[in-house]
């Protein structure tokens, strides 16, 4: 989730009021986002996914003025029509949408170019998803001619100089030698043409999704007006990104004007920003039962209006107890009525809601798989072994390799780490466990209750995966043999009432003729054995081990007929 | 108690070997004595020593020391008699040759050399150059030299080992001149040990002491009673013995089990599932959207292959994340993709098993809850606190009449029984709850609020198309490795999953 700094100075000019830091630290936290530290002017904050509008200064500081109750309700910004024009090219297929918006007379401090410029890259981060969904561009007005074209073109074909670069290089080169060329060249690997915003005398833009030209794409503190054009694949995304931007212009001193949005492929024009507010029916009584609260209609508008919401009474008879809630343009988590109910919560103050456990009679319930593996651990811990508990991943090597084994393993797409194999068995992971501890006391006698991957083709598998509940015990000492493991696979039997017997066969990770399944009414449920003095010398395990490993599902099964 | 009841009580708990040991030390405190007249091997003693120093009747004191010992000529000229010695007994008054001498002698001519220079000094011999050689005779000294016992011989009439401290200054010169001759003599470092007899000690040295104390009862003496007539050894049982380690259950599964217990406490019913999930499962059924970043490759371990999709539930999955479907929601507003649905994974939070268990839940099971102690996959490199598969708690209350204020009064009751009396809540945010809430608990000890996990109210939009109808539904998934780790002191979140099999036999029990 996105860290952001804003600045306590600012902050405190949006908010109208100077805060104890005390104070301040427990409402940010309180307001829905997760602060990190203040440090000197410095606020770091982390922003959920849900809310790009708190991702500046700006931002964060409308929320906080509201919820404070300094400046509660919904915010209205004036939108004047600018009669300008962008045209959108029918070819722009690849990044279809575009939402364009002009903020003038602007008095941009240091402080605001740092906010403006963390604003635009962590909203191409989170809400632009890496700028593949949507990407962003601010421009000094000045420079650019009108009507703009969004159009897509050959890049071999343009020349321009990227920002940052102090020559003209050819488009097509960017996304090998441009820093953010490189960063976002794999959202566009199968593009032979991208799309450019041109102006009316032909000076590129900007090339998306990588960069702004160096010549019209530089906003410094001088700046007085600007352009601003939002592109993506979400016409929806593109919107709530320029209203993000647009108001957090707004609110650092600017006035907003609109442009007319050309799109060729189906002859319609849209007018862009749209600021007005999103309407909502809101069912307080739901609210209220979801809450455990008893809100009447003014709680409901004073808690709203601290989040920053408008609300309208309805004055149809029928439903007077409903209210409609306006919902800010630079909002879009706001899909269903329960997405009230959280906000009034927060307004409320989750700190204010009494913990209450309700007199709801359920009965318990272990699952009974889990109550028999208890009973099988309790034998084993009788028989004086350890219980071990080792990770469902392990290394390739130690599956194979290690085991004197040549077999098909389950390895995951992506590990970041060696861990990359789901475990067939537990027997590896109790040899490596043995492997680390030979300096320690013998004798080792060890067991692991764990779950173990085989590929099926079971049709009611939906993963091809089958996970079995498995026991595995090993013993090693000077002195063990085939009959001490035997006698444990015994001694859990006799307590179960089962018939195992062991029927002889071959494995690699074993000595030959001291190696058998074990069998249950006539089904292989495990394996029995001496490890394989070759397989001991590669885990560099310095004295003999005896093992056995089953399935207790099966085990259980069959215990309980 | 009086002195001799108290004296009687200390003998009964008297070794065998001190038993033998303690009689000898009226007469001698020399160790090699107590061995031999013990009839006990030199550790036997030591360790009785030991014991009864352990109880105050003597001081052992072992040192260095500096050791003489004879080397193989020595003690062969012990035996026979010093080379100028035997030369001397050989001379007669009319001269022989030296060849007819070594033949009568044996000495090697070596020998004779060295020897004739000592008689030389000595006058005990005359000599003339003959025939074949040098020839020797007796003089009027040689009587004399025969009959005086040399420094040397002297010297090599102690008893050896002798300790080097205890020469005198005849005795240094003797070997010195002895040092010159090859294997007469070697020094050594030796252990010796001292031993001071106490007050107590020489007390209980002249007391009558039983040698046929009985150490262990049998089975045979039970038997024929013969019992009755034994007097059994007292034992130091104040002493330390050696460790002994039983079976036991790995720490991190006694504290599950305690965790699970809280909840069965509570009436909810344990939930089981796969580890191994389809997208659908783990993320789409909790309304997650499908580019959610957690999705991505760096968060999520992904195996290859395509996944079966539920055939009743998939369209209402489908349909809720486009547009909401019947929810009253207004969806995602995107395309949805079934290929991305059908990816399988390991699951990244027990959450899944409360998205199945709510799919096979009726509305006349309600209301219902169900809990989760288990493992979660995040696809991490191991480090000191970040671990690949952790335990999660989960928890769902299935209730119609279920509010925020409910879900608060689970968590307190069961933090309370985790030990931390003071619970918060603050906002956060989930995609599949809603209000959202962040867990924190307060650090009895460090003073500070720690963050354990997520929790809230699931969404319509993941409720609806699982159970059938619309119902409150209280949620939370929280990290246990912290308050696990915390309670046995462990930094390195690794140890919990060490297997260090010193470290899991020493371990104390979860106490709770």
């Amino acid at each position: 989730m996105p860290t952001i700094t804003a600045s306590k100075k600012e902050l405190f000019k949006l908010i109208g009021k100077k805060l104890p830091e005390a104070t301040l630290k427990d409402r940010i936290s309180m307001l829905g986002t997760d602060l990190e530290e203040i440090d000197g002017d410095d606020i770091k904050v982390e922003i959920f996914p849900n809310r790009p509008d708190l991702l500046s200064t700006q931002g964060l500081g409308r929320a906080l003025a509201s919820f404070i109750g300094t400046k509660p309700g919904l915010r209205e910004y004036k939108v004047k029509p600018s009669k300008k024009k962008v045209i959108v090219d029918k070819n722009v297929t690849m990044r279809p949408y575009t939402a364009c918006a002009i903020v003038k007379g602007l008095t941009l401090s240091d402080q605001n170019i740092i906010d403006l410029m963390q604003l635009q890259e962590k909203l191409a981060t989170t809400h632009g998803r890496n700028r593949k969904k949507s990407a962003y561009g601010i421009y000094p007005l000045e420079s650019i001619n009108f009507p703009v074209h969004y159009v897509a073109k050959d890049p071999k074909k343009i020349k321009f100089k990227p920002l940052g670069f102090e020559e003209e290089i050819c488009a097509a080169l960017i996304p090998e030698v441009h820093p953010k060329g490189k960063s976002f060249a794999s959202l566009t690997s199968n593009w032979k043409q991208f799309p450019f915003f041109i102006d009316a005398k032909d000076n590129i833009m900007c090339m998306l999704p990588f960069t702004n030209s160096e010549e019209t794409g530089k906003v410094t503190v001088d700046t007085k007006d600007v352009f601003i054009e939002c592109t993506g694949i979400d016409l929806c995304n593109v919107n709530i990104a320029l209203n993000i931007l647009t108001t957090t212009l707004a609110d650092m001193g600017g006035t907003i004007e609109s442009l007319e949005i050309e799109y060729k492929a189906n002859k319609k024009t849209f007018t862009t920003p749209n600021l007005n507010p999103k309407e909502m029916l809101l069912d307080l009584n739901r609210i209220n039962k979801l809450l455990g609260l008893k809100l009447n209609q003014n709680d409901a508008i004073k808690w709203l209006k601290r989040m920053g919401f408008g609300t309208k009474k309805i004055v149809d008879k029928a439903k007077k107890d409903n209210l409609t809630v306006l919902i800010p343009s630079y909002r879009n988590d706001i899909l269903h009525q329960v997405d009230f109910a959280e906000d009034i919560a927060i307004a409320f103050g989750y700190e204010n809601f009494k913990e209450q456990i309700p007199e709801v009679a359920t009965i318990a319930k272990q699952d009974p798989l889990q109550i028999f593996s208890e009973k099988i651990r309790q034998i084993l811990i009788g028989l004086g072994e350890l219980e071990v508990k080792n990770f469902h991943l392990i290394k390739e090597t130690e599956l194979t390799e290690l085991m004197s084994t040549k077999q098909k393993v389950i390895k995951l797409s992506n590990s970041l780490g060696d861990h990359n194999i789901l475990r067939d068995a537990i027997l590896p992971s109790l040899l490596k466990t043995l492997s680390i501890n030979s300096h320690n006391e013998y004798p080792q006698d060890i067991f692991e209750i764990g779950r173990v991957f085989k590929k099926s083709f079971d049709k009611s598998i939906d993963t091809g995966i089958k996970e079995t509940l498995n026991l595995a015990v090993a013993l090693c000492s000077e002195q063990v043999d085939f009959t001490a493991i035997r006698q444990v696979v015994d001694s859990v039997s006799l307590h179960l009432n089962t018939k195992i017997s062991v029927k002889e066969i071959s494995h690699p990770s074993y000595i030959e003729g001291r190696v058998g399944q074990i069998m249950l009414n006539k089904k292989t449920i495990g394996i029995i054995g001496e490890i394989h003095p070759q397989v001991l010398e590669n885990w560099q395990i310095k004295a003999p081990v005896v093992n056995l490993e089953l399935d207790l599902e099966e085990l259980y099964k069959e215990a309980r007929k | 108690m009086s002195k001799s009841s108290s004296h009687a009580k200390l003998i009964l708990k008297l070794h065998p070997y001190e038993r033998k040991v303690l009689p000898l030390l009226a007469k001698t405190s020399d160790f090699q004595e107590l061995i031999s007249q013990s009839g006990l091997k030199d550790i036997e003693v030591m360790r009785a020593l030991q014991w009864l120093s352990n109880k105050e009747i003597l001081n052992v004191e072992t040192q260095k020391t500096k050791m003489i010992h004879l080397g193989k000529n020595a003690l062969h000229y012990q035996k026979h008699g010093m080379p100028e010695k035997q030369l001397a007994k050989a001379l007669k008054d009319s001269f022989q040759s030296t060849a007819t001498i070594t033949k009568l002698t044996k000495l090697s001519s070596e020998e004779i050399n060295a020897s004739i220079g000592q008689l030389k000094r000595n006058k005990a011999v005359d000599m003339q150059k003959g025939e074949k050689g040098l020839e020797l005779k007796a003089t009027k000294d040689t009587k004399k030299f025969l009959t005086t016992k040399s420094l040397e011989e002297r010297f090599l009439c102690k008893q050896f080992p002798f300790n080097y401290e205890k020469l005198s200054k005849e005795d240094e010169q003797a070997l010195k001149c002895l040092n010159k001759r090859k294997d007469f003599i070697i020094i050594k470092d030796e252990k010796s040990v001292k031993i001071n007899i106490k007050k107590l000690g020489k007390q209980l040295s002249k007391l009558k002491i039983n040698q046929n104390v009985t150490s262990r009862l049998t089975p045979a003496m039970l038997k024929d009673g013969s019992w009755r007539k034994k007097e059994f050894r007292a034992y130091d049982i104040e002493i330390n013995v050696p460790t002994i380690h039983p079976g036991k259950k790995h720490f991190v599964n006694q504290a599950v089990d305690y965790i699970k217990n809280i909840w069965l406490e509570m009436g909810f019913e344990e939930m089981q599932g796969n580890y191994v999930h389809s997208a659908f499962w783990d993320l789409d059924a909790l309304f997650v959207p499908q580019d959610h970043p957690a999705r991505e490759m760096q968060d999520t371990f992904y195996l290859p292959g395509k996944a079966k999709l539920p055939k009743k539930i998939y369209p209402k999955i489908k349909a809720v994340h486009e547009d909401g479907g019947n929810t009253g929601s207004a969806g995602w507003g995107y395309k949805y993709s079934k290929e991305e649905a059908e990816k399988i994974m390991l699951r990244t939070h027990t959450t899944v098993l409360s998205a199945q268990t709510i799919s096979n839940l009726k509305e006349s099971d309600l209301p219902a809850k169900f809990f989760a102690v288990n493992k979660v996959f995040r696809n991490e490199a191991l480090d000191w606190k970040h671990l690949f598969e952790f335990y999660q708690v989960e928890g769902i209350v299935v209730d119609p009449n279920a509010n925020l204020s409910h879900l608060k009064g689970y968590l307190t009751q069961f933090y309370k029984k985790m030990g931390y009396s003071k619970v918060r809540m603050r906002p956060a945010h989930f995609p599949y709850t809603e209000p959202s809430v962040e867990v924190d608990v307060f650090h009895p000890i460090k003073k500070e609020w720690v963050e354990l996990g997520g929790a809230g109210i699931f969404r319509p939009e993941v409720v609806k198309p699982l159970l059938g109808i619309d119902c409150p539904v209280l949620a939370w998934g929280q990290g246990m490795g912290r308050i696990i780790s915390a309670y046995w002191q462990i930094t390195d979140i690794r140890d919990l999953y060490r297997n260090d099999l010193k470290q899991l036999r020493e371990m104390k029990l979860w106490l709770e």
